[in-house]
């Protein structure tokens, strides 16, 4: 299996995408009383957790942060043949008629997202809920989920896969793939 | 490794030790979703589970069935005393009928040993074993080792005792299993008459005297004197056995260290254990039964999982 990759986002890059979001954000939140800030795991956390880094850099303080796992909300629990193990969730803080800002790494056929609107109506009712993703696979979508801001937009076929290598998984440097995949 | 390498649970002795981390691991998901405000997911929405208890249960029956409402699938009851097994209806024809209701599992208590085995061989649907007569009951073992887990952490050197009817007890050999898979050791103390001969082939320690077995121990595992198992006298009286074998507080002050109290439940109280030890301290007996909820969702779960990969 022959595999090829294009970067869509290196360190540079993604520092100053992470900066345009960070700022998007305190323009539609000011300074977060009402908002929090909802990572998915597992991969969404990591980004997650740099825009919490950057925003606090800007509004000298930790915003509120959890981790929403959705492996109990798949629709397609049974219909794989992996079943998919499961992460923690976290989330301490209460949601109810809060802003949300859910926040994830890729947005392609956008059921995770759906999954992750109905795991979170366990938490509470929130005011108003908002999607955040650094990369937006356009035409791809199973449903109609649009996020709010995005990191960058990429055309891309059902072949290909974005791979998303972060520091704190253990990789060298953060790092956004386009991988071909050739069967 | 996400998939459990069986497809029923018939007993821990079939189970891998990666079988046993990936129910716990699993099952502190779950706990953490029976403590939200909504105690529910949706995973089990297309399933239907049969609770069929051929045998008296209060704990585990509501246990599972509070784990399969909590995983969103669709209930149904069955017990033996109000059914048409009165009438005369063998089992496989009993779990047949109730399949061809479109059933995807079966959970079963039944009072004889290998019943849910024999069934394995019959039917398609995925079993989990209840309680099999004195056989095993894989899901309190589960419980059981999960518990020890939230507090010590680790079984490496750990010193389990089972305490009381070895004899009659599917708890004990199911937990004997599960502890020597984990790496525990285990002893397991009562009178002689109820500690099964060739016990020692599954590399327990016995002991006669329970101040001993509590002196070796961190942890006591004490069980329930099992008088509706038993036809013919292994005791003299209730009261001699609470004497010689009953744990009680000054005996616990009599250690060097404090040991943890567990029971799979119902308590005699005053029997095998006191009330000033069943409700001290030392006693996990009610997180037991909360992460039994925690612990059979996780089967129910990975069972339903493993279904599909199959």
């Amino acid at each position: 299996m022959a595999v090829n990759k294009k970067q869509i986002l290196d360190q540079h890059l993604l520092e100053l995408t992470v900066n345009r979001l960070c700022q998007q954000l305190i323009e539609s939140h000011g300074d977060f009383s009402n908002a929090v800030m909802i990572g998915l795991q597992p991969r969404g956390i990591y980004f997650a957790r740099l825009l919490q880094k950057q925003l606090k850099s800007y509004i000298k303080k930790d915003i509120q942060l959890g981790f929403l796992d959705i492996t109990f909300y798949r629709d397609d629990f049974r219909r794989r043949e992996n079943p998919i193990k499961a992460n923690s969730t976290v989330i301490d803080f209460i949601i109810e008629d809060k802003d949300v800002i859910l926040v994830d790494d890729v947005l392609y056929t956008g059921r995770s997202v759906r999954a992750a609107l109905d795991a979170m109506s366990a938490f509470g009712r929130p005011g108003k809920v908002e999607l955040l993703v650094l990369i937006n696979r356009k035409y791809s979508r199973h449903l109609p989920i649009e996020p709010d801001y995005v990191g960058q937009s990429v055309h891309t076929l059902h072949s290909q896969r974005v791979q998303v290598e972060w520091e704190e998984q253990g990789f060298k440097k953060n790092n956004i793939w386009l991988v071909n995949i050739e069967k | 490794m996400v998939n459990l390498s069986v497809n029923h649970l018939l007993g821990i002795k079939n189970l891998t030790e990666e079988d046993i981390h990936l129910i716990f691991e699993t099952a502190d998901n779950f706990k953490e979703v029976i403590n939200r405000p909504i105690k529910k997911v949706p995973s089990l929405r297309d399933i239907t589970i049969a609770n069929v208890f051929f045998e008296n249960s209060t704990r585990t029956r509501l246990s599972f069935e509070l784990a399969e409402k909590r995983l969103s699938a669709d209930v149904i009851n069955f017990s033996s005393s109000s059914s048409s097994v009165k009438k005369g209806e063998t089992l496989l024809d009993t779990v047949n009928n109730i399949l061809a209701m479109k059933v995807d599992m079966i959970v079963m208590r039944h009072s004889s040993p290998g019943a849910p085995h024999f069934l394995s061989k019959y039917i398609k649907a995925n079993i989990v074993n209840a309680g099999d007569g004195t056989h095993e009951h894989p899901t309190q073992a589960l419980l059981d080792t999960y518990s020890i887990r939230s507090k010590y952490k680790k079984f490496d050197g750990l010193k389990v005792a089972i305490i009381g009817d070895i004899l009659h007890s599917r708890v004990a050999l199911s937990n004997i299993f599960a502890l020597k898979k984990l790496g525990a050791e285990v002893m397991v103390c009562g009178p002689n008459t109820l500690i099964p001969k060739f016990i020692n082939t599954l590399g327990v320690k016995v002991e006669l005297d329970v101040f001993k077995a509590l002196k070796w121990c961190d942890v006591a595992n004490v069980l329930r004197i099992q008088l509706e198992r038993q036809h013919i006298k292994y005791f003299p009286s209730i009261r001699e056995y609470s004497l010689y074998y009953g744990i009680n507080k000054s005996l616990l002050d009599k250690l060097d260290k404090p040991i943890t109290i567990m029971h799979p439940g119902p308590i005699n109280r005053g029997v095998e254990l006191n009330s000033d030890v069943a409700d001290s301290e030392h006693s996990i007996i009610l997180q037991q039964v909360e992460n039994g909820v925690a612990i059979r969702m996780a089967v129910l779960y990975l069972l339903a999982a493993a279904d599909k990969a199959a």
